[in-house]
């Protein structure tokens, strides 16, 4: 796919990264900025061209004409929609534009429909709902859906105290039920893809492949609490504070936003009447304490830098047992943040940059593969994909016994039509399912890929 | 600094010259000459010794600027050994260093040679010696780069370091792509010149060669007359051939995208076409009074301006002979060179623009302290890096050019044969004045100003900086 990325701030910069791994596409990217386009261009294999996204003989020079495909993502709204509306006109290309303004966002679908975009993305609004997500289930540290929600891989750390620490993979299903499948385990810096004699350690990141209710149960059975939290503190009221408040409220769950703006106070206090503003500067422990750390169920560090975000959470932990979110926007350090054990650490960037990276993917569906969900599990070491099983595949009515598939490649999950089985040896794959697939070599296009 | 990709580098283009002596090879059987032996000894010594250094698995594939340079020059330098052997082991050329010079001559797609009987050596020799030229005319890495998938992103340093130009560009996204076309291109130009000297009467062996002398604006002719002897038709066939290959092949690229106007509008192109145009109807002037008709007249100051501007540096007529203004001229074509982008030499038309245009915009500024000025191509206005990098290339130029004539000097030769004897090396031309003329050769010059010219071709053909990485203590420090 021909693919032109409109400013490269960060955003732009991961886009350009994870696309330009995917052989297939070849992209093109547009700053202002020489400098910034020159380190692209140098260090990924993708073209530059250097002008203003508003002058239509920029857009010409990155090859609107011919482009599948065009991603807006400069700093500014009104420019990305304006970039989309003229990139629309010249080309015939689909356009995607990252809208932030809250007051854009209540409008987006006139925007959609009258601008022609196939995508409108929000980071913070993003952000705000992965945290939502995770704040509705505490004990786990990631959550992917696949087939429209039916099917969550679900990442969760195991500790001393657990029943399945010290155990063996094919016991720990006899014990705790067969619908959950182990499909990844992170142990310091390696990942694994278990198979059955593989022993669960005290300290492992364990994930699991399930439906929604299959994993609430398996987790009341290893006696881990899957209520979601009460209620939350948050600390820092920008946009994603205010989304992530407003999703949190309509799910019942208590807010209380610190916000040092006295100004940004009271703007939120106009946007949501039912969350408590303090207006304090929330870095204070005093602060925090008056403020019942020690009793919240959860604590989300939403303030624009980054150290102030990391620094509180190590806090919180030593005085809450609850659940911790912390923001970071710098995406350079993850392995270093990864390394303080945060509990769960968002990155907006990425999690934007995913958002269109999984839509690229939808889109070339329509072109050939038949990839319909991707995410990146065990710290990115893994892929899990969903594939769409054609009439002809070579897998298809075979029973998975007699399958003979790569090393570290398992198939963890068959949809069939709504019906989600935990896959044994006797399972056969029919058409028309839909399979998860986990896997430690990336790239695959296809399901016959997996297959030695 | 990565050992492991540069050596594994390395290896890949002393496989890609084993693949290429196979040309004479084949050349050497189809003649029958009892060379072959010469060119399996040579394949399988690049063979098996680039195989050796592509054998052991290179886990760290980035590469940064440095190493690109380093890739680079190191890469021309190795090419050039081994490319100088076959000559050596056949007794074509007994003296090594002689064999360096003209292999390097032939790779820097210089044409300046030490034969003083060129007809004396046997045809698959003249054809590996003029292989070379359409070898180094687009590059080696470019080549390796189209067919290998060596590193992921970073290759670009590799093609940044090899080719000619202020800011080289991609034409296309991908790098592989973009040098699988000027590949392309440049084949595809180079077939349809050979078919237009073979229609001229030319045979297959000729047309190829003089193809190749051309392709690579080299200058490495089969004839000890260079290429007067040839019919009027060839010789304005290569003219013409001449000047297209010293225009940038992504104006080609523009053309087969049918965006005509758009190449046409290049500001480079136009002051190439005319500079060339000035510059033949000043010579067909100046030089009138010494042939008989102006059809033949035009033609050779037609032949003698492309072949010098592009420094291919063929030859039709003793240009020494001329009037001192022609020669002049002609000399200063040779410091312009041709469109950055193209496989010619030189300082390049887009570099004197904007050292021009620069010049320009410090003397505006000398006369209104505060009004501000930028340096514009096409348009656009230039970045600053670019105008410093070629100041800094102009600068660097004049340097090594004052240094080697006074290295070469020491052989004792007239102010002439010196000067434009680096000229002719450093821009990549082949014959200059003097002793060093159209019908002269670099014979003359001791064993060390050959080294020395060797390597002034080498930076001229790499554009300084990559040898000069080389040399340099801190590329190599931890």
């Amino acid at each position: 796919m021909n693919i032109i990325i409109v400013g490269c701030g960060k955003v732009g910069q991961k886009l350009a990264e994870k696309l330009s791994q995917e052989k297939e596409h070849n992209i093109t990217v547009i700053d202002l900025r020489y400098n910034v386009v020159q380190d692209l261009i140098n260090e990924y294999d993708i073209m530059g061209v250097c002008g203003s996204c508003s002058d239509l003989d920029t857009l010409t020079e990155a090859g609107v004409e011919t482009a599948d495909l065009l991603i807006a993502a400069t700093g500014a709204d009104e420019l990305n929609l304006l970039t989309c509306f003229m990139a629309k006109k010249a080309g015939e290309c689909q356009t995607i534009a990252r809208v932030r303004n809250p007051e854009y966002a209540k409008e987006l679908h006139i925007f959609k429909e009258d601008l022609g975009l196939a995508m409108i993305i929000n980071p913070e609004d993003t952000a705000a709902r992965e945290i939502a997500r995770i704040l509705r289930f505490p004990s786990v540290i990631k959550i992917d859906t696949f087939a429209k929600g039916r099917i969550e891989i679900l990442k969760f750390k195991v500790s001393a105290d657990s029943p399945v620490a010290n155990m063996k993979i094919a016991d720990m299903s006899m014990k705790f039920g067969g619908d959950v499948l182990v499909c990844g385990v992170e142990r310091g810096e390696n990942a694994y893809i278990p198979n059955g004699d593989f022993v669960i350690e005290n300290g492992d990141f364990v994930s699991i492949v399930s439906s929604p209710e299959g994993s609430v149960d398996f987790f009341k059975k290893i006696g881990v609490k899957t209520n979601r939290v009460k209620d939350t503190i948050i600390v820092g009221g920008g946009a994603t504070a205010y989304y992530l408040a407003k999703r949190l409220i309509s799910a019942g769950i208590r807010v209380k936003i610190i916000e040092q703006n006295a100004l940004r106070c009271e703007k939120l206090c106009e946007l949501l009447p039912k969350a408590s503003i303090i207006n304090a500067d929330g870095t204070e422990n005093r602060v925090l304490l008056e403020e019942g750390l020690d009793k919240a169920e959860s604590f989300v560090t939403l303030t624009n830098i980054d150290e102030e975000n990391v620094l509180l959470s190590l806090f919180a932990k030593t005085k809450m047992k609850g659940k911790i979110v912390t923001k970071v926007n710098r995406i350079a350090y993850d392995e270093v943040i990864d390394g303080l054990d945060l509990d769960t650490v968002i990155y907006p960037k990425n999690i934007t940059a995913d958002y269109i990276v999984r839509f690229v993917r939808a889109k070339k569906n329509s072109m050939g593969s038949n990839i319909e969900t991707m995410h990146l599990i065990l710290d990115g070491k893994a892929e899990a994909l969903e594939f769409r099983i054609q009439e002809n595949s070579p897998i298809a009515n075979i029973p998975l016994e007699q399958l003979k598939l790569k090393d570290n490649t398992r198939i963890a999950c068959i949809n069939r039509k709504g019906v989600i089985i935990t896959p044994h040896g006797k399972d056969v794959i029919k058409p028309k399912d839909t399979v998860i697939v986990v896997t430690t070599h990336k790239g695959s296009q296809d399901i016959s890929d997996i297959l030695l | 600094m990565n050992y492991k990709v540069i050596i594994h580098t390395l290896g890949w283009v002393l496989i890609v010259e084993a693949a290429a002596l196979v040309l004479p090879l084949i050349c050497a059987i189809a003649f029958s000459e009892p060379y072959i032996l010469t060119f399996v000894i040579c394949i399988l010594l690049c063979g098996t010794l680039g195989g050796l250094c592509i054998l052991p698995k290179v886990k760290n594939k980035t590469m940064f600027s440095k190493e690109g340079f380093i890739i680079v020059a190191l890469s021309w330098i190795v090419m050039s050994i081994f490319g100088a052997l076959p000559f050596v082991i056949s007794k074509s050329i007994p003296n090594f260093i002689d064999a360096f010079f003209e292999t390097v001559s032939g790779f820097t797609t210089t044409g300046a040679s030490i034969l003083t009987d060129i007809e004396a050596l046997p045809k698959c020799m003249l054809f590996w010696r003029s292989f070379t030229h359409f070898i180094g005319g687009m590059g080696v890495l470019v080549f390796l780069v189209a067919i290998l998938p060596l590193s992921d992103g970073n290759n670009l340093y590799l093609i940044k370091a090899e080719s000619p130009g202020p800011s080289v560009s991609k034409l296309v996204p991908k790098v592989k792509s973009t040098a699988k076309i000027l590949y392309i291109m440049y084949s595809i130009l180079t077939v349809i010149e050979a078919l237009f000297l073979y229609a001229g009467g030319l045979d297959v062996f000729s047309a190829l060669t003089l193809s190749f002398g051309t392709a690579g604006t080299g200058g490495f002719g089969i004839l000890n007359s260079g290429i007067s002897e040839y019919s009027p038709y060839v010789q304005n066939v290569i003219t013409v051939f001449m000047i297209l290959f010293g225009i940038d092949f992504s104006l080609y690229y523009l053309l087969l995208l049918g965006k005509i106007r758009s190449a046409l509008r290049s500001e480079e192109l136009r002051t190439y076409l005319g500079i060339v145009f000035v510059a033949i109807a000043l010579i067909t002037v100046n030089i009138r009074p010494l042939y008989s008709t102006i059809a033949e007249t035009l033609r050779y100051s037609a032949f003698q301006v492309a072949a010098l501007i592009t420094t291919t540096g063929y030859s039709t007529a003793d240009f020494d002979v001329w009037p001192e203004f022609s020669k002049t001229l002609l000399v200063t074509l040779m410091f312009i060179g041709a469109s950055a982008g193209s496989t010619g030499g030189g300082i390049k038309v887009s570099r004197i623009m904007i050292f021009i245009k620069s010049i320009y915009k410090e003397i505006r500024i000398a006369a209104h302290p505060k009004s501000t000025h930028k340096v514009t191509m096409n348009g656009r206005p230039v970045e600053h890096t670019v105008v410093r990098a070629v100041n800094v290339y102009m600068a660097a130029y004049i340097v090594i050019y004052v240094a080697s004539i006074l290295i070469i000097s020491l052989d004792n030769m007239d102010y002439t044969t010196n000067f434009t004897a680096v000229v002719a090396t450093l821009n990549n031309i082949g014959p200059g004045l003097a002793k060093v003329g159209p019908t002269q050769n670099f014979s003359i010059f001791s064993t060390f100003s050959k080294i020395i010219l060797s390597f002034d071709m080498l930076i001229g053909r790499l554009e300084i900086f990559p040898i000069l990485v080389l040399f340099s203590p801190s590329a190599w420090r931890k």
